[in-house]
Parts: structure tokens; sequence; C-alpha cells
């Protein structure tokens, strides 16, 4: 507790994109029962203070972490053992911290291939090529930044997390209902899900809350949803050949995408006790395909042109391949 | 997210079995139970010890001594395959008061021994695989078998001679039988001979008391001109539901007189039993001998049906069995057990086309010529050319027509070397005509059929060893003009023959039903590609299959020749009869089973079950699996993207944890080759 009585609250940001954030404040005026409950002791991406500062505080001092991002480097992996130290709980918040998410996607490239496109390729402007260098000599004295890590882990993959909250954000109505359910803790009024839980999603798949009609799955033909003639607002997009991740992802969003028109891509990442996505989804996939003739197989199958990006996009850094051999090389 | 190994509070006990030296030949056996005992102690391995003869009494009473003395709660057998000797292990822990399903079988015979030669290496793998089965077991749960009740009557599908066989014995032992047989009548490709090899007897008079039999036969319930539409339940209690078709004939009238037969004034081709080489009428039975009496009429074919007038048949009839307005029926019967003998298909020898068949008048299929051999066929046996009256001088007998032939089907359909001999026997019988033979190799296994090849060496028959390139009307010769030549390439004699002859038979492969694949869906089999029904077991369980229940004889497993497929049908009979007389069965728990609040409803596991146990609820949209049909194949459970279906003995737990036992092996030697 601190002088003011009220439990403190940190978040951070690692290897991410910041719209864990941004879905965090999205809550609305939910975020004023959270002011009233909670003082927030650490967030850089919403107010200064220095990784001294969260060094000084008494271990176990902070009651609630959410964590977002991946661990790319040096730095990610020491503010997450020192913000475990410092932490009660310490949720993995979004994709990113809790399978990798899109950064998680460069575990198939080398770091050589990674600088390359940072630094070297079409879309860089860097006429010297110049590349960062962990250690730099200047006059007064060595310099350094921190050292990048051939491979995106999860954060559990570092150190011990308490809960998951998936998604890529995680959906408003899902935080502001686990903010609630942490007040009430507090409040005495509720008790908290055995650790090692995902919270903020059901158990069940995006199915679950899609209104589209599901049928026997026959697919002849995969396609993307911009070239089918006359999509059916109706029917399961997966039985006309749109290769939608909604049967493979946990429960949460409220199948937002295929309610829009738009295949699931897999967010909110496998459904309750699914160890690799990707590994069921494709042996789901490959489970409806209507043919027993190799050449047409191999023909259907051509109509999934990005393995990896559609059956990975969300978890290779939490799977159970978690890499490519190319990251393994240096 | 992360695994950390379970805390393990299991006692287990660890069996190596040398089998001889088909394991400890390449195994360090020893070494193995010396290491498990040593660095899996803390795993929970409390007993490991090495023995000649692990499924030996002897060794079956080591397991059942450490169960009781040393408290053992998890028994891991390094052995064989779990297919030879799972029961046997497992039954030895029962008798020890251990569940049974609480032993694990790890192969380190078919998986090791017998699959590598570097004894070092072969010994480190046996340790990873048994390390793998030791974490697999702490997992296990003890299950306990289902039991199901047996009905005492059996569907036979299919009224070949494989089927009759099969329903006879039943249908003698004195249990119920029901036969379904889609043609009018039973009787099957035998039927069709005049001579069966290799005694020549007459087809007809040793097949048609069976069928005679089966048609009267107190028990026997007899459906032609019937097909099985569905099939639901699950062994010991199956639901069929038979479609009758319409007969348009009122058996209990019809005195099978045959009035109605010569009456009708439509004559067509009959594809079926004459092998398009007789007539038929609309109305007719296939064969004077047919089992039952009753004709049918063809609807596709009748006059009256198809132009709306005729009737003559119902003007003829004496009994006023004709009846236009019969509709087909749907008859629901209970069974326990099903026997598939639904028979095969000829290849259609057009397919090979240099051989000419369809296009040359005088190539003949084997179907076409036993026909032709037939005394009650469409020439009266009388073996003449197309034309119906000319009489062959020379004869040249094709054999691998679409067999051993990979344009076609590897296999060797089995029948087609002895069936060409007893060709060769009836032409030189019945026309004195010079008889050709071409063959790759002569196949003259079994009893008394060599005999039987010498004897048609002896009668004079020419035999050429080699594939036949082509056969055709193209004369190079005055003396080949207006036969048909046969082009080959004499393997033996090292030369290009062209040998010109009047008659060509090609001896045509043997083949899976059209509708095969179909059926064996129905009836929740599987099948291989090419559609030949699979066995339980090659070598061991010939007549079962992967689904209780249901049994296979005859050609649907593969090419036979008439007394296999009746030692099959007796086979699967036998097998049946001890089912009935046990009145239940108990059936092996692996059963998959689905978690209904994971399940979603997506459905892309409801096509995927072999065995149709999976069941759709629409009103909550959840999927379910019967276990009583599921025979816990898996197929579902990876089908699944929601991980919400599970299979008991094979939970993702169970196989992490034996693919990180596995690892724990080799993990330290990469580390060690990495230091090294």
């Amino acid at each position: 507790m601190s002088a003011n009585g009220k439990p403190k609250f940190a978040m951070y940001w690692a290897a991410s994109c910041g719209g864990c954030e941004i879905a965090v404040l999205n809550i609305g005026e939910k975020i004023l029962d959270f002011d009233a409950n909670f003082e927030v002791v650490f967030w850089p991406v919403a107010m200064d203070a220095k990784y001294k500062d969260v060094e000084a505080m008494p271990d176990q001092s902070i009651l609630l972490t959410l964590w977002n991002g991946g661990i790319r480097n040096k730095e990610n992996e020491e503010i997450a053992h020192l913000l475990r130290r410092k932490s009660q709980i310490l949720v993995a918040f979004g994709s990113c911290a809790t399978e990798g998410c899109i950064p998680g996607l460069a575990n198939f490239s080398s770091t050589e291939e990674i600088f390359h496109a940072a630094y070297d390729s079409i879309s860089s402007e860097n006429p010297e090529k110049l590349r960062p260098q962990y250690r730099t000599q200047m006059p007064e004295g060595e310099i350094s930044i921190p050292e990048f890590y051939p491979t995106l882990r999860t954060l559990d993959q570092v150190v011990k997390v308490d809960y998951y909250m998936p998604g890529c954000p995680p959906e408003s109505h899902q935080i502001a209902s686990v903010i609630d359910l942490v007040i009430q803790v507090l409040q005495g009024k509720a008790t908290l899900p055995p650790a090692g839980s995902v919270i903020g999603a059901g158990i069940s798949t995006v199915c679950d809350d899609c209104p589209r009609q599901r049928n026997v799955k026959l697919v002849k033909k995969f396609t993307r949803i911009q070239a089918l003639q006359n999509p059916d607002p109706t029917l399961c997009l997966l039985e006309q050949g749109v290769p939608c991740n909604g049967p493979a992802t946990r429960q949460g969003c409220g199948a937002l995408c295929p309610q829009a028109g738009a295949q699931c891509i897999g967010c909110y990442g496998p459904a309750e006790g699914v160890i690799d996505y990707g590994a069921r989804l494709i042996s789901a996939f490959a489970s409806v395909i209507d043919s027993t003739d190799p050449d047409e197989i191999e023909a259907i199958l051509d109509g999934i042109p990005d393995p990896a990006g559609q059956f990975y996009r969300f978890n290779l850094a939490g799977s159970l391949l978690r890499a490519g051999m190319k990251s393994w090389s240096r | 997210m992360t695994t950390e190994k379970s805390e393990n509070k299991e006692r287990i006990g660890v069996y190596v079995c040398h089998c001889g030296s088909n394991i400890a030949g390449i195994v360090d056996v020893q070494d193995v139970a010396e290491w498990a005992g040593r660095d899996l102690a803390e795993r929970g391995v409390v007993v490991s010890r090495d023995y000649k003869f692990m499924c030996s009494s002897l060794g079956q009473e080591l397991i059942e001594k450490d169960i009781q003395e040393e408290g053992l709660t998890r028994v891991v057998v390094a052995a064989c395959s779990p297919h030879l000797h799972e029961a046997t292990f497992r039954t030895a822990c029962s008798r020890a008061g251990l569940n049974p399903y609480l032993c694990e079988l790890v192969s380190i015979r078919e998986q090791v021994s017998w699959v590598h030669t570097d004894k070092e290496a072969a010994t480190e793998k046996s340790k990873a695989v048994l390390s793998g089965g030791v974490e697999r077991v702490i997992h296990h749960e003890p299950l306990e078998p289902l039991h199901v009740p047996i009905h005492p009557a059996t569907l036979v599908v299919g009224g070949g001679i494989s089927g009759i066989q099969a329903a006879l014995e039943i249908a003698d032992a004195g249990f119920p039988v029901y036969m379904v047989e889609r043609e009018p009548s039973i009787g099957g490709h035998m039927a069709q001979f005049d001579k069966t090899f290799p005694t020549l007897d007459c087809s007809a008079c040793i097949l048609t008391p069976k069928m005679v039999s089966v048609g009267n036969h107190p028990n026997i319930n007899l459906f032609t001109w019937s097909e099985v539409e569905k099939v639901d339940g699950y062994v010991g209690n199956f639901t069929v539901t038979i479609r009758k078709k319409a007969r348009y004939i009122k058996t209990e009238l019809c005195t099978g007189c045959g009035i109605c037969q010569e009456k009708c004034p439509k004559k067509l081709i009959d594809d079926v039993y004459e092998a398009g080489l007789g007539y038929r009428k609309a109305v007719y039975t296939p064969f004077p001998q047919a089992v039952p009496k009753y004709p049918v009429i063809d609807r596709e074919n009748c006059t009256f049906f198809q132009k709306g007038t005729c009737k003559v048949c119902q003007k003829f009839c004496p009994t006023d069995a004709i009846d236009f307005e019969q509709e087909d029926e749907l008859i629901t019967v209970q069974v326990g057990n099903i026997i598939l003998a639904t028979g095969f298909d000829l290849f259609d020898p057009r397919k090979v086309s240099q051989y000419g068949y369809g296009r040359l008048a005088n190539v003949f299929s084997s179907l076409e010529f036993e026909r032709l051999t037939n005394a009650a066929g469409p020439t009266n046996g009388n073996i003449v050319l197309r034309d119906g009256v000319t009489t062959p001088r020379a004869v040249g007998i094709i054999h691998c027509v679409g067999s051993r032939d990979r344009n076609f089907n590897n296999y060797c359909s089995v029948i087609c070397c002895m069936q060409s001999l007893k060709f060769a026997h009836l032409v030189h019988e019945r026309t004195g005509a010079t008889v050709y033979n071409f063959y790759i190799d002569m196949r003259t296994a079994y009893k008394e059929y060599d005999e039987f090849y010498q004897r048609i060496l002896e009668e004079g028959t020419l035999f050429v060893r080699g594939k036949v390139a082509e056969v055709t009307g193209a004369a190079r010769s005055p003396g080949e003009e207006g036969r048909l030549i046969i082009q080959v390439e004499d393997t033996l004699a090292g030369k290009q023959r062209r040998i010109p002859v009047d008659m060509v038979i090609l001896s045509a492969a043997l083949q899976p039903r059209y509708d095969a694949k179909e059926v064996a869906h129905k009836f929740g089999i599987s099948c291989s590609a090419n559609g030949w029904y699979i066995e339980k077991h090659p070598k061991l369980d010939p007549v079962a299959t992967m689904t209780e229940g249901i049994f296979i004889a005859g050609c649907v497993q593969g090419p036979k020749d008439i007394p296999t497929s009746v030692s099959q049908g007796a086979a699967a009979a036998a097998r049946i009869l001890g089912r009935i007389q046990q009145k239940e069965i108990a059936l092996e728990p692996v059963r998959a089973s689905v978690d209904q609040d994971k399940c979603s409803g997506c459905r892309i596991c409801n096509s995927m079950c072999p065995f149709n146990a999976i069941i759709f609820h629409e009103d909550r949209m959840v999927t379910e699996v019967n276990p009583a049909l599921c025979q816990g194949c898996g197929t579902c459970i990876a089908a699944c993207p929601a991980g919400a279906i599970s299979g008991t003995g094979f939970s993702d737990q169970q196989i992490l944890a034996q693919i990180e036992g596995l690892l724990m092996v080799n993990f330290e030697h990469a580390r060690v080759a990495e230091l090294g």
C-alpha cells in the first residue's frame, strides 16, 4: 500500500506496438474507477519514471503489473526480472507478451536478416549504411545499448507469469471486466482465478460467438475473401473457402471480424488447452479439404500462399515451434 | 506456456525383455535395465529388471510378484510392439490387482532392435524410448473396459459363395441371419462359371445346393434385390435399414413358373449375369436356378413403366402375382454383427487398349468366356467366335490383364493363372483348337494346383512367357489375314513373335467393387487406397476389421479363389458365433470425448469419423462422440482446432510427457556432442 492507502499498479511495454496501452485507455470512464482504486507507480507511456525508481521499491510492493510486449533484447529481459521481483501479480497482457504476436514472426529470420531489413533495405533511409553498435566509445566514456537477442521470447519464457490476457490488443470491455474483478477482489467480494489462468477471455473459440451458419465443412478451394464472387454473409466463412482462423482462436473478441465480413486472423490466440495453435489449425484445415487426390489437394493448398502468416501470425514465439532454424544462427 | 516437470508419486516397475536374441542381439538390455534403475529412480522407478522372455509365464510372474511385494503403481515393459503383447502384460497386472491400463508397453524390438545395426546407438535409443514410456505412464489413469451385450442376429451383405457359407454356418448353429443381396438372386460370380479349378467340378452343381439351403433355411431371412441403406449403432447392437427394392411381383403368390419371362416382349442384353453375351427379358430371373425363384421387373426397361402400356406379364400370370403398384420398402433390423462379403468387379479390359477388347470382335473377357463355356449360357457351352457359329482353330489366352501392371493394378489377381489354365483345358477339350497361354510368371500355389498345370502342359497347351505387346487385326503376311495377331516377346526363346489366332481371351484383373469406398464408409470400416477392405491383422486376424462387429470375407478383402473365399466366410462366422455365445463383449476404453464447454460447434470434425461415431447437437451447437461407436482412432482429436476433443490414454499431457522423456535422454547426448 502506498501512502494514500491505494494498491500500486505498473504497466510496461517491451517489444510491442503500443496498441495495448491505447486499449487500456480506451476503457472509457472505467479509468476513473481504476484511478480511484490504484496508484500508478510506473507506466513509461503515461508518466515519467526511471528504472532506478522501480529498483528502489521494496520487493512485492506493486500489486498488479500489466506487461505487454515480447522479450526482444537484454533491456526487456532485465526489466521483466525487475518487475517480476517487485510485483505480486504479473499479467502477460496482450498477444505479444502471451505468445509473441507480430514481432515474434521475426523468429523465422536470422538476426542479420532482421538488421538488413531495418537498416539496409529499400525501405530504410540510411545512405551511410550505419549499423548501431552495442558498445561505442565516446569522449565521455563507453556507452552501450541493450543486446539484441536472436529470437523473441514470450514473457513466460523468461519469468513466471501469474495470468495471461490475450488479444491484439485485448478488447477494452475485457480489460474493464478484469479491472472490475481485481477491484472486487481488493474489496473482498471476489477471489482471484487459479494462478496461470487466462483471464479476460472465454475457453471456447470465436465460432461460439459467431452468428454465421455452420454446417459440415467440405472445402474445394481456399480463397481470399475479396476474390469471392458472391460471399454469403450468413454462412460460415471457412465453408465458403475463406481460411478463417475462428475455429482455433480463443473466444473473447465477440467474433468482431467475421461479423464485419472478414476472416478471423487469430489475435486472441489458442483456445484453452491448445498447445500449438498453428499445428492445430493446420490439421483442422487439412481435415476439411474435400479431396483424396494428391494433386488436387496440392492445388487446394495453393490457396493458402503464406502458411506461416496464416497459421502462426500471432503465436510463433509461444508455439512448440518457437522459431525457425535461421534464427539459430546469429 | 512453460511446462514444469510434474511431481511424481508413483512407484514404477521397469521390465526390459531380451526376446531371446531378437532384442538382446542388438540392444544391451542389461545396461538399459541398470540405467533405468539408477538414472530414472528420481522419476519413480523403484524396480528395474531384464529377463529373457517377459511374455513367458515366468516373466509375467516377475511383474505380478513386484506389484504385490514392491507395491508398484505403474508398470513399463520394454519389449515388442503393443499390438503383440499389450494384452498379455495388462492381464498380468490385472492378476496382481493393478488396473491393467496402468501398464505401458514400450517397443524396443520393432522400433529399435529390428531396425538398427549399431549396438551402442540402439542401446541409447532404447533408453530414450523407455524414458518416454516412464514419463507417459505417470499420467496414465485407471480405466474400465466398456461392456456391451451382443444381439444374436447377424447381417450378411453379399450373397456370393463367401456370404452364403458364412450365413449357413451361423444359421446352422441356430442363430438368425439377415442376408442382403442387391441382385435378384444370390449366387454371385460363382453362379456364372461352368467349371471350377482344379477339379473341374461343375460350378452350379456344387453351388446351387447351398443356395437352396439359404433360401429354405428357417434361420435365414433373405433380402434379394435389396441394399443396405443405413447402418446405425455399434458392435452388439447395430440397427440396419435395408431398402427392399420393388420387385413388382407378389412373392406370396408367385410360383416361379416363368411364364411372365417367356411372354415379356422386351428383350435386352444382360450385362450382369451373361456378361453382355446373352439376353434377358425386362421381367427376369438371372438364371434358372436362381434363389429366390421370384423374378423382378426391371423398371428401367419395362415397356409398361416406360411407355404406359403393355402389361403382357400381368395378362399371362396364372396366379395374379404381378403388381405394378409395388414400392420400395424400408426394413429395419437389429443385428449384433455384420459380415461384408460384397465381392469384386472385373477389371474393364477396354482400358488396355492395345489388346483390342471392345474393338476387335473376337477378343473376349474372362467373364464372357465363362459364359461361353457354360452349358446354360448363351451358346449352350459351345466355344465359338462372336458370330455365334465358327469354332476357333487357335486361341490365345493372355494372363495378367490389368494385374501386376503399374499402369493399372500392381497386385496379382491370384486366380487368373489357374483360371487361364482351366480355359485352356476347356478350349482343348471342346474344340481341339491350338491353345497358347501368354504369362509373365506362372502362379499355381495351393493344393493340387500345380498338378493341374502339369496336366494342361501334357494336354499340349503352348506356353509363351512374355507380356503381350499387342493384339491386332492388321496382317503383315497372307497367313495372318483375317485373324488376330498376338505380338509378344518370348522371353524364354529371346525373340519377338507374331502368333495368329482366331480368339483371344483376356484374363482380367479382379477389382474392388465400383462403390467399395462408399460402402466402406457406410459401414464405418477402412479400405486401402484402391478399395480392398482392410483386415484387422493381415496374418492373425484376417476376417475382422478395425471396427468392432464388422467382419469381411471373400474377395472384398482382396482377390482370392473359391476355397479361400469359403474358408473366410466360415472363419467370419466362427468369430461371430464366439461373440454371440459370450453374450457380451468388453471394449477397449480408449475413446475420444468432447469437452462440451470448449466445443464451439465449428463442425470441422463432423465428417471425419470413419466409424460414424460423431453426433452434432443442432440445438446446443456442440458435437459429441458416441463412446460405443468410437474406436479411439484419434482422427477427430487431430481435426479439432479448439483442442476440445481428447482421447483416453492419448491426452496431450501424456504425449508431451512422453516426448519430454525421450528428449531428456537425447539432450544429454547433444550436450556431450557439443562439449566433445
